[in-house]
């Protein structure tokens, strides 16, 4: 099949981007979306021009490094898939695409479609962990944790930081990512030491990195590659209040020095 | 004069021995002792926490854009520890014993004992962090077996163990980054080893935001860099993953042990298009379900469900009774293979065989099967359009896994002193064939507990001069980086590096991949120099190297395994036995079964590099086998 692209070329962040269109021919259904960009960028590097820069790396949907918009929506629009999973099968031969790169305040655009999202990072930075420094840990088995427990951490813990919700969402908010990490550590009798300052702290991250509040619009469930459901959000707001009922410690007080928090199960 | 410096004494307390002869470093002075770590994945996070805890001062570099994504994620199936918690007749012993085995005698006996023992800490530690592992209605840990093993040591995370255990090294290391002892280097590729003084002591990087080349210094480097299965073009692995850092080593001086060792991981999607850019893994857990079969006829185009049993080969069960579908990677992968060359492959090109749930489906429900492989079947049929639950997977062996790598001594030092390798990176642990649920086992022993303590030895009881990137060794590997940046910059030739790249890996597939002859290895090493003459005369890139440039970070990491395929054949040339992944058609039983030769290849090949056009030259690390008795593999 042959297919008509509208992708967002900017080489930097200062200087100012602009669409352009291409056209890719004979395209075979089996192929992966990225495959599709891999013959576009071939024809384009053979012919003395800039190839079109995304981010990609496993190409199985794990490792979070790929993702823009197709036709405005985050990974393309297959549910549960990521758009290096997204076979062209998916299209229909004629169609035309526009490719744009996640656009949030917070992920400064790195070139074309590839943008910087490191601010995750910083989140994580700030709460999304369980301290257990090498070489202290119990045996495995002298901590039970209950099967519904283990699966609904593990559904949590299956987030790949890839962004799309962020780019889904009109606020740009940052919820569905630090809730699923929120909900997975939460809910482990591993993280309850930690659990009202790490409910505080990453959401305060959440905030200085520039993410909005969730208005409950649901489009972020609704792109997340790993479907992630959005009952974490509520969850973490539960989580905020009860670090606020039990806190002692006021919000710009939270850091990592902080004596810690008192196990309540 | 290879010394892999192994303790003395018993092989249970070999460990113990090192650990107490160990020079400490005062928890004050640590602070003033740099380490830089090259790569994020399982070893590299995990060593850059655990030291980072420990208080020394740990630079991390990765070419992610986070360290989240390292292709250690990618692992699905699980993770070996000797608990013994099923109690069925598990110990540290079996797992070294197996292990010795499995990777067909070529392997040290030390080393691999540790792994073992170091095994049960592993699985206390992820817990510890919050992996969420499976567990059993009690709130036990689960566990299941895996290719090439008769008892179920296995922990997983449903198919993701290797995303989950990543993530919590990853959230250790930036918990440390968070505290500062950590200072993460992200969008880097490290181009060169700096050795000065006759000691590795920085890096010389490029930064892919800015194309800016910078050097850093420390005394001490470690890199955890991965394999190198992308050699093949066409490889489980991630479309990055390279070999760049490791070549550069190499180049420096550290030995490159064992290149020829690759593996082949029998239940790969098949390739379905020309274009395609890289193979997916479905785990090899399925095989514990799944049986394997081709129909009895040859070129036999009818669906599976129209063939009747009694006209389906279950070639597996049928030559290994003992083990069937579940003996070891390289039988799968090279059985496979025959079934697809005497032409009764299924699907396109006749590249494939089936792995059916058919029986299982019937045996457990589905509501078990998507249980337990559930996202597998969803891969499968986003990747194919079809649906497994209805009619058999078809799966081909693909490249996944390099045993080989720099040689290391018991401390995993390089033959460069302050050059350390961990994980895939180095050669180490699994000989001539890597188990399945093994690869984390290994990234996360060395990471978390044996870097961590070899390390600060070499820190504890060397003098080291002081260092910086002023030192002329800085200056000298950051001139030549820019100068092999620039010349394939302005070469405005007309092959893309991924063209060139295509084609190294078909010639490495076809002629040093499954199986291997003198004749068509010396065929390779004819075509490679050419190869390499059409990338350094004709390669065609765009734009500068002063900017994010996709095109110019593939074609360095191509440059390098040019290089690197030629030392596989030489290596997989001079190797003339079959053992493990490595099968010589000149040496073979009877009955077409691999055949070793210890009496002339007990050895680790280690490799020097002297200059550019001239032979390598070889030197061995002989393996003497006190434990595991040295015996013809047989899962029969
Ligand atoms: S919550 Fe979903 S969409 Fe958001 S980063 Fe995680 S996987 Fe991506
Ligand atoms: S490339 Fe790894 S998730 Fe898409």
């Amino acid at each position: 099949m042959n297919l008509k692209l509208k992708i967002w070329r900017q080489a930097n962040a200062s200087v100012r981007g602009k669409f352009e269109n291409y056209v890719v021919r004979d395209i075979t259904p089996d192929m992966s979306f990225l495959e599709m960009l891999d013959v576009l960028n071939e024809d384009l590097l053979s012919r003395g021009e800039i190839p079109v820069a995304f981010d990609h790396d496993c190409r199985e949907g794990i490792c979070g490094s790929c993702g823009f918009l197709i036709n405005g929506v985050a990974h393309g629009g297959q549910k549960g898939t990521t758009v290096c999973q997204l076979a062209m099968r998916f299209f229909k031969d004629g169609d035309s695409l526009t490719l744009e790169p996640w656009r949030a305040q917070s992920f400064p655009l790195v070139r074309d479609l590839a943008v910087n999202r490191s601010a995750f990072d910083r989140i994580i930075q700030s709460g999304g962990y369980i301290s257990a420094p090498t070489g202290g840990a119990p045996d495995a088995n002298t901590i039970l944790v209950p099967k519904e427990i283990a699966d609904s951490a593990f559904d949590a813990a299956a987030c790949i930081g890839c962004g799309a919700c962020v780019a889904a969402c009109p606020n740009s908010s940052a919820m569905l990512f630090t809730a699923a990490k929120v909900h997975q550590l939460n809910l482990l009798p591993q993280g309850q030491p930690q659990r009202d300052q790490r409910s505080l702290s990453m959401i305060v991250a959440m905030e200085e990195e520039g993410f909005g509040g969730c208005t409950n619009h649901r489009e972020c469930e609704a792109v997340c590659p790993k479907d992630i459901p959005i009952q974490f959000i509520g969850q973490m707001n539960r989580e905020l209040t009860r670090a606020l009922r039990h806190g002692e410690r006021k919000f710009a007080h939270v850091t990592r020095d902080a004596e810690p928090a008192e196990v309540k199960r | 004069m290879l010394d892999a410096r192994i303790p003395s004494g018993p092989i249970e307390d070999k460990w113990d021995t090192r650990r107490f002869e160990m020079k400490l470093v005062n928890p004050a002075n640590r602070r003033k002792h740099s380490i830089i770590i090259v790569g994020a994945g399982l070893a590299g996070a995990a060593a850059a926490a655990t030291l980072g805890q420990q208080g020394y001062h740990v630079q991390c570099f990765s070419f992610h854009d986070t360290p989240r994504r390292a292709h250690s994620i990618a692992a699905q199936g699980g993770i070996n520890a000797a608990k013994n918690y099923r109690n069925d007749g598990d110990s540290v012993y079996r797992l070294f014993y197996d292990t010795v085995k499995g990777g067909d005698f070529r392997s040290r006996e030390a080393n691999v004992f540790r792994l073992a023992q170091l095994s049960v800490n592993i699985i206390d530690q992820c817990v510890a962090q919050g992996v969420p592992f499976a567990r059993e209605y009690g709130g036990l840990l689960d566990t299941r077996s895996f290719g090439g093993v008769q008892v179920q040591r296995t922990f997983y995370a449903r198919g993701q163990t290797g995303q989950q255990l990543l993530l919590g090294a990853y959230q250790a290391l930036e918990e440390q980054i968070a505290a500062g002892t950590v200072q993460m280097h992200t969008r880097r590729d490290v181009l060169d080893i700096v050795v000065a003084d006759g000691r590795a002591r920085g890096i010389i990087t490029r930064n892919l935001i800015t194309g800016e080349i910078e050097s850093y210094a420390a005394d001490v480097v470690v890199l955890a860099t991965g394999g190198y299965s992308n050699v093949f073009f066409l490889s489980t692995n991630a479309m990055a993953s390279n070999c760049t850092a490791i070549w550069r080593a190499h180049r420096r001086g550290a030995l490159f042990a064992n290149p020829c060792f690759t593996q082949i991981h029998p239940t790969c999607i098949p390739v379905s298009s020309e274009h395609q850019s890289k193979l997916t893994l479905m785990s090899e857990s399925l095989r514990n379900d799944g049986r394997v079969w081709v129909p009895v006829k040859q070129g036999d185009t009818r669906a599976p469900n129209q063939i009747p049993e009694s006209e389906r080969d279950y070639y597996l069960e049928r030559r290994y009774p003992s083990f069937g579908n579940l003996v070891p990677r390289d039988v799968a992968s090279r059985a496979a293979k025959e079934a697809c060359d005497s032409g009764h492959g299924v699907g396109p090109g006749g590249q494939g065989v089936y792995l059916d749930f058919a029986d299982a489906l019937r045996r457990m429900g589905r509501g078990a099967v998507v249980e337990k492989y559930g996202n597998l079947f969803d891969i499968y049929e986003r990747i194919t359009g079809e649906d497994a639950y209805q009619a058999p997977m078809r799966i081909y062996p693909a490249p996944h896994y390099t045993m080989g790598g720099l040689w290391v001594d018991y401390d995993l030092m390089t033959t460069i002193p302050g050059l350390f390798a961990g994980g895939e990176a180095n050669y180490s642990d699994h000989g001539a064939n890597r188990l399945g649920a093994s690869a984390l086992m290994q990234g996360l022993a060395d990471g978390y507990f044996v870097l961590p303590a070899t390390v600060p030895n070499y820190i504890g009881s060397t003098k080291l001069e002081p260092v910086d990137t002023n030192h002329p060794a800085f200056a000298a590997a950051k001139s030549e980086v820019a100068e092999s940046t620039n010349r394939m910059i302005s070469m405005h030739g007309k092959r893309t590096p991924d063209s060139i790249h295509k084609q190294v890996g078909r010639l490495m597939w076809d002629e040093c991949g499954m199986s291997r002859s003198a004749e068509r290895l010396k065929k390779a090493l004819g075509t490679l120099p050419e190869l390499k003459r059409e990338f350094w005369s004709n390669l065609a890139l765009a734009g500068t190297a002063g900017e994010f440039n996709q095109s110019l970070e593939k074609a360095a990491r191509v440059a390098d395994f040019l290089e690197l395929a030629e030392l596989m054949c030489i290596d997989a040339l001079d190797r003339n036995e079959s053992c493990g992944a490595h099968f010589r058609v000149e040496s073979q039983t009877p009955d077409g079964e691999a055949l070793r030769d210890d009496e002339h290849f007990s050895y680790v090949s280690a490799w020097q590099w002297t200059e550019a056009g001239q032979p390598p030259v070889l030197h061995k690390e002989p393996l003497t086998f006190e434990h595991v008795h040295l015996a013809q593999r047989s899962y029969k």
